[in-house]
């Protein structure tokens, strides 16, 4: 074996992932199924110059995750659903002033305190509209450890790219579970920096978009003294109540993810082409519904997975061009149905259904193919 | 007294400002300029955070690095900037809803992390803009638009309570006393710890009008009237202290600071 093969858990993979990302900053505060994402920053961060610091809940985790960044340190905050619920108000301040980190959710299974060290994928519409206003956002939920590894890099990258928070979705079997990781050597992986300003300081404008509309931003203290507002702001960074200035903002958000949407749609298939039905699922339900198109596949039966690593932005016209021509999907989910509405929303209602459940468990392989046995009767 | 000096930190194009005549919030800004000044910070290096109140709004009018961060936060976010660059001077500025209320837990474990980060609090002792409610901040009795027969909330007494908290450097005073406030703001910003600086303000729009106190200038007589220092007042009842401001400096101590503490882990573990 490589002597970079490690056996890692899906947090271990995160921190290891995100400090190769560049990442010298996490803040955080103690939640299961997360809190080895924090053990691992504290130990870790100081051996190679970084800082951890343990705040005083999820709130002022996120807020001194964004404050790093405006320094022009690339940080990390990480938490579980109710955590995540605190964190909310700061992660629209991150988005409105266009400061980059990772949010990381390692779900449990909610509302409120629910079942803590359980599974759940119960958070799939609180990442793409848990904080307020129209917003932009992007997730990215890895299926297996070694994917945990390459897809927080990727998510960092995303974020430096976007200069937009960007979250990390995780299962708590994920969080937990150990796999093989092969660890790459630095030079084999791209690391994305934030762009900083080419113009002088005397015309600088932090919030005048570039062409691919992210602006340009400069860290704080290297002589681009400028004004960061929660407030919709003008190209100066000062507030402004013009209706246009309002309406370009708002859309301007929007429109610098919306176009890389291509870029940044992370997919994969398994059996696909030939595949007349379809399993959508996602993180470590995608996995499992693997192993279901294998048992099903083997009774004769031709079925495919679709497993999206971006699940928001939703690709709409990606996903489905993928589904024309297929006759029945079954959208995987260990919640009631949330990403089920979004199918729903681009192939015929009467071909969608959904394979749920709810009790803080797993599904397993065989219990999902009786579903499709049933759906297909 | 003149504004030669500090006129050079306004960002003119922000100008005017949204604060009501007679607002002391003007007051306090020209003293922390002036202070800023007295020092020679270099401008580049120097970062005002700020919540959300009429009082959040002081980031946008200087020239410096500046956030106007969400309700109560100011300290969170200035955590973060100041360890991901501890060169950097962070002061952070906050309402007394802002830094009391919705953001008391962050101003207590801050002090108690002694981070050099130093702190003013505009106590006007209510919520300005929201339209004058009542603060953690508003004296017993005293009215508010969500008070209307008087406040049966008993406020906190801040320095004392930030001083127990664990802060560095904890002082009081008030836009009465500008030559005490531009002294404290600089102690504040020279100490490295957490300092915190309480400075009674007149909201003569909201605190001044429930509680028929009069005008800006009213505010200060009132200010002027009712303060008494930290160490006359140490021989008084609770009764005697009843409505008086007890001004001075509460605390100035030297003790390991969180920041200079984590880079000696630091310099231990390094080794890239
Ligand atoms: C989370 C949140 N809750 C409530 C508000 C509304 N709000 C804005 S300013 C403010 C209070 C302002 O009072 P204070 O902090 O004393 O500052 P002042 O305006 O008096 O300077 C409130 C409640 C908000 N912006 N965000
Ligand atoms: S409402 Fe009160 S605190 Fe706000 S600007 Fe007016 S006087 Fe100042």
């Amino acid at each position: 074996m490589s002597k970079n093969v490690r056996l890692m858990q899906g947090n271990e993979a995160l921190v290891e992932a995100a400090i190769m990302a560049g990442v010298r900053f996490f803040a955080g505060y103690p939640i299961t199924p997360s809190s080895e994402i924090a053990e691992g920053f504290s130990k870790k961060l100081p051996r190679v110059g970084g800082k951890f610091i343990q705040m005083e809940d999820e709130i002022a985790s996120m807020a001194a995750t964004i404050g790093a960044s405006i320094a022009g340190v690339k940080s990390v905050t990480a938490t579980s659903g109710p955590g995540f619920s605190l964190k909310q108000e700061n992660l629209g301040f991150g988005i409105m002033a266009e400061v980059p980190c990772l949010v990381v959710n390692v779900q449990r299974m909610g509302p409120s305190t629910g079942r803590p060290t359980k599974p759940s994928q119960g958070d799939i519409m609180q990442t793409r509209w848990g904080t307020h206003g129209d917003h932009p956002i992007v997730v990215l939920y890895p299926t297996t450890v070694p994917e945990v590894f390459k897809y927080t890099i990727e998510a960092i990258n995303i974020s430096e790219r976007l200069r937009t928070p960007v979250i990390f979705l995780m299962d708590e079997t994920l969080g937990h579970m150990r796999e093989k990781v092969l660890l790459p050597e630095p030079d084999e992986i791209k690391v994305v920096n934030r762009k900083f300003p080419k113009v002088g300081k005397e015309d600088y404008l932090p919030y005048k978009p570039a062409d691919d509309d992210v602006p340009v931003i400069a860290p704080f203290g290297k002589g681009y003294r400028y004004h960061i507002t929660g407030l919709h702001h003008n190209y100066k960074g000062y507030p402004t109540t013009q209706p246009e200035e309002v309406e370009e903002l708002t859309k301007r958000l929007l429109r610098k993810v919306e176009r890389v949407l291509d870029d940044i749609f992370i997919l994969n298939t398994y059996m696909y082409d030939d595949a007349e039905y379809v399993l959508y699922a996602y993180g470590i339900t995608a996995r499992i519904a693997k192993e279901a198109v294998n048992i099903l596949r083997e009774e004769g039966l031709k079925i495919g997975l679709l497993n999206p690593i971006t699940i928001w932005p939703f690709h709409e016209d990606k996903i489905e061009g993928l589904l024309g021509g297929k006759k029945k999907v079954f959208v995987v989910e260990l919640n009631s149905g949330q990403m089920k509405g979004e199918i729903e929303r681009i192939y015929p209602r009467k071909d969608v259904i959904g394979i749920n459940k709810l009790n803080a468990e797993l599904i397993n392989p065989y219990e999902i193919a009786d579903h499709v046995r049933e759906g297909l009767r | 007294m003149s504004l030669q000096n500090i006129k050079k930190y306004l960002r003119k194009d922000m100008f005017p400002h949204i604060w009501c005549p007679g607002c002391g919030n003007g007051i306090i800004m020209a003293s922390l300029l002036r202070a800023i000044d007295a020092l020679a910070l270099d401008p580049d290096k120097v970062v005002v955070v700020s919540g959300i109140g009429c009082s959040g709004r002081i980031s946008g009018y200087l020239d410096f690095n500046t956030v106007h961060t969400t309700h109560g936060r100011a300290l969170a976010y200035a955590t973060g900037i100041k360890l991901a660059n501890p060169e950097l001077t962070v002061i952070v500025a906050m309402g007394d809803g802002d830094g009391s209320a919705i953001g008391g837990n962050h101003l207590i474990h801050a002090a108690r992390r002694n981070i050099d980060l130093t702190a003013i609090l505009f106590n006007n002792s209510i919520y300005g803009m929201t339209g004058g409610q009542f603060s953690p901040l508003t004296p017993f009795e005293k009215r508010a638009s969500t008070a209307p027969y008087g406040n049966v909330d008993h406020p906190f007494d801040l320095a004392p309570l930030v001083k127990s908290a664990g802060a560095s450097f904890v002082a009081r005073t008030t836009t009465f006393h500008v030559f005490n406030l531009q002294k404290y703001l600089e102690r504040g910003i020279k100490k490295k710890g957490f300092s915190f600086i309480e400075v009674i303000t007149g909201c003569p729009t909201f605190y001044g009008r429930y509680n028929k106190i009069g005008e800006g200038l009213d505010m200060i007589k009132y200010q002027k009237e009712h303060s008494i220092t930290y160490d006359r007042a140490k021989n008084l009842s609770e009764e005697e202290l009843a409505d008086k401001i007890v001004v001075g400096v509460f605390q100035d101590i030297e003790k390991p600071e969180y920041i200079s503490e984590y880079e000696k882990i630091i310099e231990r573990e390094h080794h890239e």
